[in-house]
């Protein structure tokens, strides 16, 4: 009994951190620019298949990652200059728009480039799994954990210990403040989305051996992290991790436990629950209009 | 009243123009409408697919066409998604006026465009499973896979013969894996097979661990049965190997190819499946008339498109060559004299089996068209 | 924007209908018929969310959801339990109704993107539903549906019918019926616009704070406004099963979600024209961009892109306002 219920846990934390990492993603860019990004999920992608083509090329795999990595950033940039930058003067849901134009965009390019087939990438480190209780972990689980754990400490200390960090939180509070005590919101916008792909191609690449790889594994991760942001209130940073370890073990759990039919509906009923009870989600803050 | 008067006029034109064309016939070319899932979820089907009917129609047009004629080749693709089938499959038919349509990856596009189909009166060959499609007989369509339900009889015959009558199964929630399901709980209760757990895990999962777990707490279960296609399976591969599972492990048609084994990798080991005799074209005998053919597409696919050849590919072709038969035991492209001659061909040795069609049997397999293969030592090894 | 299309909003339905009975004289063949029924059928259902995007200020991410739920309801209940068309249209939208009503009330008393969160999940649940339960919707192979009965009198693609003389078939008469269903869609929504409910609606959008200071009860109005976007989406989603004749759990995906509320925004926010520009775009662009086979997805991404960038209001109100500054050059450079 038990060591059912922790092999569900194992499952469920391991996909979560996944989630949570690209729902911080989510997180960063909308506090930056109240923009939903929805090429968040190609991020993730890029990485992955960046990594696993520059492997098939010969390059090392730490080299092939770092890449990867680099590649992503860098289209994070661009994506925040060239598409985001210009339509500055633009509403909102149509700078979502532009995000959705983009992921078809960025997607439809790495088909072109990699082609359709699912990738292949070895575990990190050993194939063979550990045995905990008589729960099996796959010891790339481990792996998506500690550099998850890693990552938000690195974030966390980003935002309050770095001036570039504490300016991207102050333009996120008040952008007309932050513009006054000279802070270029341009620029930590920028920054924003690319920290954001670097998150997404992080946990792009740590997963990729537990999920294969393809051109379009980015729309149903990238929505799912979307699912968990929302749950844990959109713009909240704490509430991103927890929204995102919640899903994916709840996920987990109703498919052990009630149905695996359903698992997915569970988890879009969780952001019904926690908008009718908890409507600025679980870490929400509390936002005053002015008038 | 101006426009039945434009209609009528136009219609006058038509007949005119016609009867022009009809001296030119021998140059016009026969048009072969195609849509198919080429990109989107289902591309492992209609990408083979696509190369297949492109270098078929090459191969024959250079070699003099059918009945004189060229082969013309439209093809759309319809990303998955069973409305742009429909719309598609409108615009061979309505705009296009090809005279014979093969294609349709998925049976959710095919299902989509039979009712036009019927209503027009066009030959169409599907390149999808499911048993609905040619189950009860539609006139107009026939297929060249084998049904999803011959897949169930011959994996859970199979499992009978190794004395395994308790199943789990898990399969996928897309067309493929939720028809496959239902065939199987269907076949399972005439054969005498128990299914005591019977779990289900989406295309886009990442992770079957959790429903896999379920099966494995299930008391009684002698062995596992996964219907599905695309990369889910060879999670549920990789899962089921790092949970130690050590029940014999069968997998359905649907992961019939090579690029299964490189996703799945030693993971694969031990598992079985039917496929058709194109993964093991050199184990096939001698004497299986079937030998040929499948090593020619095979050698024929791997030169042109320097990718490894799959079962859906071999849908096309063998859906290509039972047009081009058709359409010279006609000896016209008239569309009921084209569609009397698919329901006769007799004997026809293609790559997936032997097709035998007749007017109650729009497919023309037998569940022994399937063989069934053992994943060895990284390779596929043909039992039966 | 808003006063300026009001003042003008009979000229745009006349416009409008114009267009529309105009058009066959350039459909050559069933299939552009065909395609032009659809675009009629999915431009109603957008000027529906475009009533919740443009005049609430929300956003609806699960629109297909309530589209798919109206398909399957119609298919389901003509289909297998003998209803006629008419009440399975009805009993379903107001079921969308219902759930809309559910979904919304609560969530729109918060400001922000809520109701996209929301909406993004009721969608996906409904098609969720509509995938697993084979027995009554198919499942993801999809279900075969008959074809629209108004009262007795059949509607099919595949019927031959006479109107004023006119011999039609069954593709024209459709397209005429989708037509008139379309100038209806409109005229309801531009009534809407201009009665004390659309101007309270221009209110919430403007500001919310404001619009509740001069007690205007923000929530109840917006809620209102989603539900009969709702009910467009419902009826759409009916009228378009009896049209073709076979749906799949695909009318009520996600991304079909997505293409709706794209069509809203490339076509402009709050137009009422410009979204049904927008419908027709988004339909006909996979058509032709079908030729470029490989490169269609690349296309189709860049050139959403680069509209929405250069076009940030959508292309409607971005040709209007090109179009009437150059008509005041003129006019300035005569005088």
């Amino acid at each position: 009994m038990f060591s059912e219920f922790l092999q569900y846990l194992f499952t469920g934390i391991t996909i979560g951190a996944t989630y949570a990492l690209i729902a911080l993603g989510f997180t960063l860019i909308y506090n930056a620019s109240h923009v939903i990004n929805f090429a968040q999920g190609e991020f993730l992608m890029i990485g992955g298949m960046a990594t696993v083509s520059l492997m098939a090329m010969g390059v090392p795999m730490l080299l092939a990652i770092i890449l990867a990595v680099v590649l992503a950033g860098v289209l994070g940039i661009l994506l925040q200059r060239f598409a985001i930058a210009p339509a500055k003067q633009a509403d909102v849901v149509t700078l979502i728009i532009i995000t959705i134009g983009a992921s078809i965009f960025i997607r439809g390019l790495a088909q072109l480039v990699w082609g359709k087939e699912y990738h292949v990438m070895p575990n990190f480190s050993s194939d063979e799994p550990i045995r905990i209780f008589g729960a099996v972990l796959n010891s790339q689980s481990l792996w998506v954990l500690g550099i998850g754990a890693i990552l938000v400490v690195g974030l966390v200390l980003f935002f309050t210990r770095t001036l570039i960090g504490k300016a991207i939180l102050a333009t996120s509070m008040n952008k007309e403040a932050a513009r006054l005590v000279g802070i270029r919101t341009q620029l930590v916008l920028m920054l924003a989305f690319m920290v954001s792909a670097l998150l997404g191609s992080v946990a792009g690449v740590v997963v990729a051996p537990i999920t294969f790889t393809s051109y379009d594994i980015g729309i149903m991760l990238g929505l799912k992290g979307f699912v968990a942001a929302a749950i844990g209130g959109l713009g909240s940073g704490v509430g991103a991790v927890v929204g995102g370890l919640l899903l994916g073990v709840v996920e987990a759990m109703a498919a052990g436990y009630i149905s695996s039919d359903y698992k997915d509906a569970v988890a879009f009923s969780m952001i019904l629950v926690v908008l009718f009870f908890m409507p600025r989600g679980l870490f929400g803050a509390k936002v005053v209009e002015r008038v | 009243m101006l426009k039945t008067m434009l209609r009528r006029a136009g219609k006058f034109a038509a007949i005119a123009a016609a009867g022009l064309v009809m001296s030119a016939q021998a140059a016009e070319p026969i048009k072969i409408g195609s849509f198919l899932s080429v990109t989107g979820p289902a591309s492992f089907l209609g990408d083979p697919e696509l190369k297949t009917l492109e270098m078929y129609v090459e191969k024959i047009n250079e070699s003099g066409g059918v009945l004189g004629r060229p082969l013309e080749l439209i093809h759309y693709d319809d990303v998955g998604n069973a409305s742009s089938a429909r719309n598609f499959a409108s615009r061979l038919i309505r705009s296009d006026r090809v005279d014979i349509i093969v294609g349709g990856s998925t049976t959710g596009a095919t299902m989509a465009a039979v009712p036009l189909v019927e209503q027009a009166k066009i030959p169409f060959i599907s390149l999808a499973g499911a048993v609905v499609i040619t189950t009860p007989v539609k006139e107009w369509v026939f297929k060249t896979p084998q049904s999803d339900r011959m897949a169930a009889e011959r994996i859970l015959s199979d499992m009978k013969e190794r004395g395994i009558t308790k199943i789990g199964l898990i399969s996928g929630t897309d067309g493929f894996g939720a028809s496959g399901r239902t065939q199987t709980l269907e076949v399972a209760k005439e054969l005498g097979v128990e299914i005591l757990a019977d779990v289900t895990y989406s295309g886009s999962d990442t992770d079957m661990t959790a429903q896999l777990t379920n099966i494995r707490n299930t008391q009684g279960v002698e062995g596992v049965l996964n219907f599905g296609f695309g990369q889910g399976p060879a999670i549920v591969t990789r899962n089921y190997a790092q949970l130690g599972i050590k029940l014999p492990f069968y997998q359905s048609h649907g992961v019939a190819s090579d690029g299964f084994l490189d996703l799945a990798g030693a993971s694969a080991e031990g598992l079985r499946l039917p496929a058709s005799p194109l993964l093991v074209p050199d184990s096939l005998p001698e004497d299986d008339p079937q030998k040929e053919v499948v090593q020619s597409y095979k050698a024929e696919y791997e030169a042109r498109w320097n990718a490894k050849v799959s079962t859906f590919g071999a849908y096309a072709y063998d859906g290509l060559m039972l047009a081009v038969k058709a359409i010279e035991a006609a000896g016209s492209t008239e569309p009921e004299a084209v569609r009397k001659a698919l329901e006769n061909i007799q004997g026809h040795v293609g790559v997936t089996g032997e097709f035998n069609m007749s007017p109650e049997d729009h497919n023309g397999l037998k569940a022994d068209s399937f063989r069934i293969l053992e994943v060895q030592n990284g390779a596929w090894k043909l039992i039966n | 924007m808003v006063n300026r299309f009001m003042q003008s909003r009979l000229r745009d339905l006349v416009f409008l209908a114009i267009i529309l009975f105009a058009l066959p004289a350039f459909l050559s063949n069933p299939f552009h018929y065909d395609l032009a029924t659809q675009m009629a059928i999915i431009a109603a259902t957008v000027v529906g969310l475009n009533l919740l995007v443009g005049f609430a200020g929300q956003i609806s991410l699960g629109h297909a959801g309530f589209f798919g739920l109206g398909a399957y309801f119609s298919g389901i209940m003509t289909g297998s339990y003998g209803w006629s068309s008419i009440p399975a249209l009805l009993v379903g939208a107001v079921l969308v109704g219902i759930i809309a009503w559910i979904v919304g009330r609560p969530i729109l008393r918060l400001k922000g993107h809520y109701l996209s969160m929301a909406t993004l999940a009721v969608g996906f649940i409904i098609a969720i539903i509509i995938n697993n339960e084979t027995w009554l919707t198919g499942g993801p192979d999809g279900m075969p549906v008959p074809s629209l009965d108004i009262f007795g009198w059949e509607l099919s693609p595949f019927g031959s019918y006479s109107l004023f003389g006119m011999e039609l078939d069954g593709n024209q008469a459709w397209y005429l019926f989708a037509a008139l269903v379309l100038l209806v869609a409109v005229w309801f929504a531009q009534n809407l616009i201009d009665s004390p409910i659309g101007r309270a609606l221009r209110s919430v959008h403007g500001s919310e704070v404001a619009a509740r200071v001069v007690g205007v009860n923000t929530a109840s109005y917006k809620s209102l406004v989603f539900v009969i976007s709702a009910i467009y989406a419902s009826l759409m989603g009916g009228l378009y099963a009896h049209f073709q004749g076979f749906i799949t759990p695909a009318v009520a995906a996600f991304d079909f979600s997505i293409v709706l509320i794209t069509m809203v925004v490339l076509g402009g926010m709050g137009s009422t024209m410009g979204v049904i520009l927008g419908a027709v775009v988004l339909k006909l662009l996979p058509q032709v961009l079908a030729d470029f086979q490989e490169l269609e997805t690349v296309m189709f991404g860049l050139i959403l892109m680069l509209t929405m960038i250069f076009m940030p209001k959508g292309l409607l109100p971005t040709i209007q306002m090109a179009v009437s500054k150059r008509m005041k050059k003129k006019a300035g450079g005569q005088a």
